[in-house]
């Protein structure tokens, strides 16, 4: 136990340390820097001296190393820096943004989760024309891009039926039903993949262990088929269900990046676009970082399912 | 002598009607060759309209014509117009080059790194697999379009180092199924001989491993490709990649029918369209790849029922607990239904136990699963009947056999371990099953769980109960088994081989322990064994059986006194426990034929040291050697002469 959560740290730290520090240098490879983009967009025609200046304000003179070292260092007291542009904390700055995009993954995940764990099973009982069906859904589901679902479902329902707003997001503190609605159609994009991903797994995993022995004898037992298959194959099956179900959160992060955009919700996909345009180092690096986190927690929360499912990993 | 017939129709032909898992499967057969053929026709299409699209399109793709913007689809314009009045089918085509492009750069970065590492990975193992697989978690666990979107940024508008970096990031995926498939082929004998003739490693991976890679490496790469087209759109779309400015692509042809969206609602159909089409294409594609390649083996068939037959009833044993007549049982195979199990009749009375010996393959295990309704997937009962208890178990749906099973008809397997869910304490799953049989509370149950687990003479009922299945030894796990098959007082117990899979010294336990439950809860048993040893001490009777049918049927101390068949004879002068001789022990010489090769006379025919011109005629009918002696031979007498 001591050793999995020591062995998690240490991954997770180091994938940490390598986001960031790919974030740095992608960053400073690109043409441009920030100095010339606020000068740029403040009065259009700037001096060598004024430039150079900006560059020591904004502290991106310095080597790329000590920056990132003087990230790092900030990062232990729990700072992600300042904007360069409005001088905000990039923590203050993204704050208002995680609400957003994790209602949005979540919220698919969710969704996913359940339909697709539901439809797989369907079509693993069922085999034959319905499994076909559920194949030929799954791909379709995973073929249609998201952005142009996303532009179908808002000509559907928002244009046209007006049963759900066609953009924006709503705090769920204030107007817990509208920011279910603000929320529906962007979870019902990116849920169309993910159903399609989850019932697929679930379909195959789901197969193989209900050609196992023990299911069989269960069925000798004169179990019920409900509890056969709800109880114990699903359980069993359960292992790379909550595995693709992690992975599934990972590309989410990426999948919030178009919907954002589409829907225009103001979360950190969206921000993370704005600022890779002004070379905002420090609101790119806190997105990134923001991310990290999120894949590092899914991969911990994976490991512990593991453990909770499987006797065998939780006495070892 | 006379040999009476004890089963009127003894063969029951093979019915030629279609079934309905047939028919499903020559459907697939005709829907997924066809498919994949569509799919990779349409490919074909793309891939000729977008590189020929300077000589094929029917206009300028940037050719404006404003008094004709958002036409929809006109004879002038197939796909409409755009809302600068442009064809709409010229710029898909024209885009469609930005997509192939894209396309192949990043699939074949993810093919030359994911082969490439993969291969050297897998074949030479040691540190350089380990550096790989540190690498392909560390790559796998970037969020991906983090990384191209900062790529993005850097490099604005080059698309190749976008699809570049597409290729590093996702090739893990591929790496690891060619790691993995390359390591299983590192050990075959053929690999081994090439090393041995002194090829170079790089010869062998590339003239002996990578064609076998071929299946699985194409199905990785349309899978990918998809994702690939799919990534460029969506870039392309949020103008990260080829804006508008630079040309059409689809991505950015979508994008700009988003901007007129309220407008006309038909541009999002051909934009779309296309991409949709393309992305299910590679998915097919794929998907009939490894179905032809990977799958072809995996697949199983879903059993379909099928009204059986009716054999002569008119022999049951009224009296009998289980009287079996005429039982056939079959399997789709590739030229039509395979019999497994032929005609076999039998009975067992209350409290009796009977024996069903053979080698495998005989047929033994699926007359006792077909009995409880539960064959392998395909398998069906084509005609007879076994009256249980005033029910005829062939004809039984699955929610009739459920009921019988567990409650009047228990079961314990070979595989004592693999019978047990691997996820539940012993205790819980044995609750589950007496709750499932009685009215009783969860703690009635608890204690009833307990009781069945002393009752089988486990030490510290309570302690077993909160183990799991991997923390008990064989024997524990059998006795466990048998617990649960007892669980509902069945009258019945279907025993699968239950000693061979255990220690000498286990096995000797659990056949007392069987024996002991029986003489005290006054069970019938049915016992399938391969192991005369066995048999005798358990049972009253035994039926031998011999690919698929019974060769004949008597007590067990009259079988062992006198058999009456070539194939008893056979096996017990083979039997070291039996054999009387001091010198070499006596085999059978051949082997036995698989079903599809089973003569149509006597299917021990061609090992038959008796066999005479007048075996091979016609099927032999189960006749009576003596009362209470069945035989399926012409020359049981000559048998019992010797």
């Amino acid at each position: 136990m001591v050793r999995q959560t020591l062995r998690w740290l240490v991954s997770s730290l180091v994938l940490l340390f390598v986001v960031t520090a790919l974030t740095f240098v992608l960053v400073s490879l690109a043409p441009g820097d920030a100095a010339r983009s606020i000068l740029s967009s403040a009065s259009g025609s700037y001096t060598e001296q004024q430039y150079q200046q900006m560059r020591h304000l904004l502290g991106i003179d310095q080597p790329l190393a000590a920056q990132y070292w003087h990230w790092l260092s900030n990062l232990l007291h729990g700072s992600l820096g300042t904007d360069l542009f409005s001088g905000q904390p990039v923590t203050e700055v993204l704050a208002d943004r995680i609400g957003p995009s994790l209602s949005i993954t979540l919220g698919t995940v969710l969704v996913s989760g359940v339909v697709g764990v539901g439809l797989g099973i369907i079509s693993a009982r069922s085999g034959g024309v319905l499994g076909r069906l559920v194949d030929f859904i799954s791909l379709l589901g995973l073929a249609v891009p998201n952005f142009w679902l996303a532009l179908v479902l808002v000509e559907l329902f928002a244009v046209r039926l007006a049963v759900f707003p066609a953009g924006g997001y709503v705090d769920p503190v204030g107007d817990p039903a509208g920011w279910l609605a603000s929320i529906a159609l962007p979870i019902i994009t990116l849920s169309a993949g993910g159903v399609a991903f989850i019932a697929k797994q679930t379909r195959d995993a789901m197969a193989e262990v209900l050609g196992r022995e023990f299911v069989t004898m269960l069925r000798a037992r004169g179990l019920s088929t409900g509890s056969i298959v709800l109880r114990h194959a699903l359980r069993n099956a359960a292992i790379p269900v909550v595995t693709v179900l992690g992975l599934l959160l990972v590309s989410l992060l990426g999948g919030t990046v178009l919907v954002e955009s589409v829907f225009s919700i103001p979360g950190l996909g969206q921000e993370a676009v704005t600022a890779s345009g002004g070379h905002d180092l420090p609101v790119i690096a806190g997105v990134a970082f923001y991310f990290t986190v999120v894949v590092v927690i899914a991969n911990l929360l994976v490991d512990m399912s593991y453990r909770w499912l499987n006797p065998k990993v939780r006495a070892s | 002598m006379t040999i009476a017939s004890a089963s009127a129709s003894s063969v029951v032909e093979p019915a030629p009607a279609p079934t309905a898992a047939r028919t499903c499967r020559a459907w697939r057969v005709l829907l997924r060759k066809p498919l994949g053929r569509v799919a990779a026709g349409y490919l074909l299409v793309v891939v000729v309209a977008s590189v020929g699209a300077p000589v094929f399109a029917p206009t300028d793709p940037a050719a404006q014509d404003l008094a004709h913007a958002l036409s929809g689809p006109s004879a002038a314009h197939w796909l409409g117009t755009d809302r600068l009045g442009r064809d709409v089918l010229s710029r898909l085509m024209f885009g469609g080059q930005i997509t192939l492009l894209s396309t192949v750069e990043a699939t074949v970065v993810f093919a030359v790194l994911g082969v490439g590492l993969g291969l050297v990975a897998g074949f030479r193992g040691g540190w350089v697999d380990g550096v790989t697989a540190r690498f392909a978690d560390l790559v796998l666990a970037l969020p991906a379009i983090i990384v191209l979107l900062m790529v993005v940024s850097v490099f604005p508008g080059d698309d190749l180092v976008t699809m570049v970096a597409l290729g590093v990031l996702s090739c893990p995926t591929l790496l690891r199924v060619v790691r993995g498939q390359s390591m299983a082929l590192r050990q075959e004998l053929y690999v081994k001989a090439a090393r041995l003739a002194g090829l170079t490693n790089l010869r062998i991976m590339i003239r002996h491993i990578l064609p076998r890679l071929t299946g699985p490496v194409i199905v990785q790469l349309s899978l990918f490709s998809a994702v690939a087209v799919l990534v460029q759109a969506a870039l392309s779309f949020l103008g990260l990649s080829t804006p508008e400015t630079r040309g059409p692509s689809w991505g950015n042809m979508v994008g700009e029918a988003s901007q007129v969206l309220s407008r006309d609602q038909w541009l999002l159909v051909p934009t779309g369209g296309v991409l949709v089409l393309t992305v299910l294409a590679l998915g097919l594609l794929g998907d009939a790849v490894w179905d032809v390649t990977v799958g072809r083996f995996q697949r199983t068939q879903s059993t379909a029922r099928r009204p059986v037959m009716h054999s002569t009833v008119d022999t049951e044993h009224v009296d009998a607990l289980l009287s079996v007549r005429g039982l056939t049982i079959a399997f789709p195979g590739e030229a039509g239904d395979v019999t497994v199990v032929q005609d076999v009749s039998f009975d067992v009375a209350a409290g009796e136990a009977v024996g069903i010996v053979g080698e495998s393959g005989c047929g033994k295990t699926m007359t006792a699963r077909g009995l409880l309704g539960l064959l392998p997937d395909g398998g069906r009962i084509i005609a007879g009947s076994a009256r249980f208890e005033g029910r005829d178990l062939a004809r039984l749906t699955e929610r009739e056999h459920a009921r019988v099973r567990g409650s009047r008809i228990g079961l314990i397997s070979q595989e004592p371990m693999a019978g047990l869910d691997p996820s539940f304490r012993v205790g819980s799953q044995l609750v589950e099953v007496v709750r499932r049989h009685s009215t009783m509370s969860r703690r009635q149950g608890r204690a009833r769980a307990l009781e069945l687990l002393d009752l089988v003479n486990l030490p510290e009922p309570d302690q077993v109960a909160r183990r799991y299945p991997h923390e008990l030894s064989g024997g524990m796990a059998q006795r466990v088994a048998i617990a649960l098959a007892l669980a509902g007082d069945p009258v019945l117990l279907v025993a699968d081989e239950p000693t061979t899979a255990l220690d000498v010294t286990v096995q000797a336990e659990i056949l007392a322990l069987l024996a002991d439950l029986r003489a005290r809860l006054g069970m019938a048993v049915i016992l399938v064994t391969h192991d005369w040893g066995v048999l005798a001490d358990l049972c009253d009777r035994a039926v031998v059986m011999y690919a698929g049918q019974i060769v004949e049927q008597a007590g067990v101390t009259e079988l062992y006194r006198a058999p009456r068949h070539p194939y008893t004879e056979g096996l017990l002068a083979a039997n070291p426990h039996l054999a009387a001789t001091t010198g070499d022990l006596p085999a059978i010489p051949g082997t036995v034929p698989p079903p599809s090769a089973w003569p149509v006379s006597c299917h021990f025919l061609p090992r038959c040291r008796y066999a005479t011109e007048s075996c091979g005629a016609e099927a032999i009918p189960l006749g009576t050697a003596a009362p209470g002696h069945l035989t399926r031979c012409v020359h049981s007498d000559q048998l019992v002469a010797r």
